[in-house]
C-alpha cells in the first residue's frame, strides 16, 4: 500500500495548509472531542441506567453535571453512552455504504457501456424510495435496533457513494495515464485497483465527512421515532423523545442532546469543508 | 515494414476522425504525421496502439495484422510498441513514484523481478537525463520537461520497435521543447526504434523525421521525404502550412509570401464534397468541388499529393494567387 500513498512531503504540506485555517481546525477539534466522548466517556461516567428516585428531573449540579431525567438517571452518563451509539451509527453505516457502493461505482464507471445504464437506473430507483418508509419497513422486519438503523442509513447513503465513485471513474478513465497503463500491457483489474481507485479517494473521503453527520442525525431521528435504538439503551434520539414531555420542567434534558447533535454534525461538516479544500489539487500550491 | 496502415477509418458517431488513411513506417524510420487540430492525427496514433477500436481498415505491426486482436492477444505485442503522450500532467499516475511509473511495463510483461526492474529503471533514467534521486519522487514534484522525460523513459524501457509520439513537446515551453526534441533525436539514433511522430508544427519534425505525411480532415494530402516536403511542397495545404512557419533569416522572412488560409477547418461531421480542402484553397476550381482527388505520384518520386493540379510537369503554387 505504501507505494500508492502520498509522500510525507506532500502530506506535511497539506497539514500546514489545513492547520492555518480556523474553521477546519474547529471542526477537527469538535470531531476529536466527539470521538473521545464516545470512547472514553462511558468509562468515566457511571451506569447510564442507574436510577436515583430521590433526584428525578434534577437540574445540573456537582453530582449530576447535566442534571437527571424523569427516572433520576444521570444525563451526562447517558450523553456519553449516547455518543457511542451515534458514533457507531455514523461510522458503521458509512463504512457499509462505502464497502458496497465503491465496488459498484468502480465497475459501473469502468464498464460503462453495458453495466453502467443498469446500475444507474437502479440507483435512480433507490433515490426515489422514501427513506423513512424504508426504515420503518426494515424496523418491522428486523425489529427496531441499532443494526436496523445502520442498515437503513447505509442503504440510504448508497446512491451518493455509487454516483460519486462512478463520476470520478468516468473522468479518470479518460486520463492519459490510464491509456499508458493499457499500453504498458496492464489488465483491467490492475488498472482499476492501482490507477483508478487511488485517484478517486479524495472526493470519497470528503463524502464520508458529509455522510457521518447525516447518519448521526438519521440515527437520532429514527430513535426519536422509536424505530431505532430502544430504551433503556441511551441514545441522543431516545433522550429527546423523553425530554419533550418535560420541556417546561427540565429543559436541559432536551438542550444537551440537541447541542451534542448540533456540535457533532457541525464538527464533521467543517472538517469536510477543510479536507475538500486541501485534497483538491487545484485549490493551492 | 514495422508499421503498415491500410485504408484506416475511425468514426466517433457522426464524426469522421480518420477517413481512409494509408501509411507505412520502415525499420528505424521516423515519420512525421502533421496536421491541424481536428485533422485526426492523434486518432491514428491511438488506433496503432489499439487504445481505440478502428472502424475499418487494417493495421499491421511487424507484419502481423493487429486490427481486430483481442486485448489478451494484443498484450504480448505491446512489448514492441509504446506511446509518448502530449500532456505531461495527465499521462503519469499521480499515485506512483517515478521508479514505479518507468518500471511498470517491465513488471506488467513479467520481464524482470523487482531488483532487475530497479536496475533497468536506473539505466533508463540516466538515458533520458534524469537524476537518480528522481526515482522516489512523485509526478507532481517534477517540471513539465522532466515529466515528459519520464514518459519517454516509460515508453522506451522495453526497447520497442515502434514509438508513437503524440505531440510530445507541444505542451512544453519553447526552451524545454528543444532539449526534449534533441533527446528524442539522440535516443532514436542510439536505440534505432521507428517512430510515428504526431505534431501540428512542421518545424518540430524538420530535423527529426525522415519522411513527413500531411493530414487534413482525416485524410492524407501529401507525403514524402522531409527535405522534399520542405523544398518543394506540392499540395496547396502543405504550402500554406510551410508559409506560416517563421524562418530564422529576417531577410528571407520579409520577402516571403505568406499564404493566409481563410476560415476554419470544416467540421469532420460533414466534410466538404470533392476535395476536402477546396473551401479554403486559394486555387480551387470547379472540379475540386465535385471530384475527390486521389493521392497520386505522377513523377514516381515517392512524393505523392492529393491535388488535381499536381501533374507530371506541374506543381500548383498557392502563393501565386496573391
Amino acid at each position: 500500500m505504501t507505494d500508492t500513498m502520498a509522500p510525507p512531503l506532500r502530506r506535511a504540506r497539506m497539514w500546514r495548509r489545513f492547520r492555518r485555517r480556523p474553521m477546519p481546525m474547529t471542526g477537527l477539534v469538535l470531531v476529536i472531542g466527539f470521538i473521545l466522548l464516545a470512547l472514553v466517556g462511558p468509562l468515566v461516567t457511571g451506569d447510564p441506567a442507574a436510577q436515583d428516585y430521590l433526584a428525578t428531573l434534577a437540574p445540573p449540579s456537582a453530582a449530576h453535571p447535566m442534571g437527571t431525567d424523569d427516572l433520576g438517571r444521570d444525563a451526562f452518563a447517558r450523553i456519553a453512552h449516547g455518543a457511542q451509539v451515534s458514533l457507531q451509527a455514523g461510522v458503521l453505516s458509512t463504512a457499509l455504504a462505502m464497502a458496497v457502493g465503491i465496488p459498484i461505482g468502480l465497475v459501473a464507471g469502468f464498464y460503462r457501456r453495458w453495466l453502467d445504464p443498469i446500475v444507474m437506473r437502479l440507483v435512480d430507483v433507490t433515490l426515489a424510495f422514501p427513506f423513512l418508509v424504508f426504515a420503518v419497513g426494515l424496523a418491522a422486519i428486523l425489529g427496531p435496533s441499532l443494526r436496523g438503523v445502520v442498515l437503513a442509513l447505509g442503504f440510504s447513503q448508497l446512491p451518493a457513494v455509487i454516483r460519486i465513485t462512478r463520476g470520478e471513474v468516468l473522468a479518470i478513465r479518460e486520463m492519459d495515464y490510464v491509456a499508458a497503463a493499457v499500453a504498458d500491457g496492464a489488465g483491467d483489474g490492475h488498472i482499476i485497483f492501482r490507477y483508478v481507485l487511488p485517484n478517486c479517494a479524495s472526493p470519497l473521503i470528503v463524502q464520508a465527512t458529509v455522510a457521518i453527520p447525516a447518519a448521526i442525525i438519521g440515527e437520532a431521528t429514527l430513535s426519536f421515532l422509536g424505530l431505532g435504538v430502544q430504551p433503556p439503551t441511551p441514545s441522543w434520539g431516545v433522550m429527546l423523545t423523553t425530554a419533550q414531555q418535560y420541556l417546561g420542567d427540565a429543559p436541559w434534558l432536551a438542550i444537551w442532546p440537541g447541542v451534542m447533535i448540533a456540535l457533532a454534525t457541525l464538527g464533521f461538516n467543517l472538517l469536510g469543508d477543510g479536507l475538500r479544500d486541501v485534497l483538491d489539487p487545484r485549490s493551492g500550491p | 515494414m514495422i508499421l503498415r496502415i491500410d485504408n484506416l477509418v475511425k468514426h466517433y458517431g457522426p464524426v469522421r476522425a480518420v477517413d481512409g488513411l494509408s501509411l507505412e513506417i520502415g525499420e528505424g524510420e521516423v515519420l512525421g504525421l502533421v496536421g491541424e487540430s481536428g485533422s485526426g492525427k492523434s486518432t491514428v496514433g491511438k488506433c496503432v496502439l489499439r487504445l481505440t477500436e478502428p472502424t475499418a481498415g487494417t493495421i499491421e505491426l511487424n507484419g502481423r495484422d493487429i486490427t481486430h486482436l483481442s486485448r489478451r492477444a494484443m498484450r504480448p505485442l505491446r512489448r514492441d510498441v509504446h506511446m509518448v503522450f502530449q500532456d505531461p500532467y495527465s499521462s503519469l499516475n499521480p499515485r506512483f513514484t517515478i521508479e514505479r511509473i518507468v518500471g511498470e511495463p517491465l513488471l506488467r510483461h513479467k520481464l524482470a523481478d523487482r531488483r532487475e526492474t530497479s536496475r533497468r529503471v536506473a539505466e533508463m533514467l540516466e538515458k533520458v537525463g534524469l537524476r537518480q534521486e528522481m526515482r522516489s519522487r512523485f509526478p507532481h514534484e517534477l517540471s513539465g520537461g522532466q515529466r515528459q522525460r519520464v514518459g519517454l523513459a516509460r515508453a522506451l524501457i522495453l526497447e520497442p520497435k515502434l514509438v508513437v509520439a503524440d505531440e510530445p513537446v507541444s505542451a512544453l515551453d519553447v526552451s524545454v521543447q528543444a532539449s526534449v526534441l534533441n533527446l528524442i533525436t539522440d535516443l532514436q539514433r542510439d536505440m534505432g526504434f521507428s517512430c510515428l511522430f504526431i505534431t501540428h508544427d512542421l518545424s518540430v519534425v524538420e530535423f527529426l523525421a525522415d519522411r513527413i505525411a500531411v493530414m487534413y480532415l482525416g485524410k492524407l494530402v501529401e507525403s514524402g521525404p522531409t527535405k522534399e516536403i520542405f523544398a518543394q511542397p506540392r499540395h496547396p495545404y502543405t504550402q500554406a502550412l510551410l508559409s506560416a512557419a517563421p524562418v530564422a533569416d529576417p531577410v528571407t522572412q520579409r520577402e516571403r509570401r505568406r499564404i493566409v488560409l481563410g476560415g476554419d477547418v470544416p467540421s469532420p461531421v460533414d466534410p466538404p464534397s470533392g476535395c476536402r480542402f477546396h473551401t479554403r484553397c486559394p486555387l480551387a476550381y470547379d472540379e475540386c468541388r465535385t471530384v475527390e482527388p486521389a493521392l497520386q505520384d505522377p513523377r514516381g518520386s515517392g512524393h505523392p499529393a492529393a491535388c488535381h493540379l499536381v501533374t507530371a510537369d506541374r506543381v500548383p503554387d498557392a502563393a501565386a494567387t496573391r
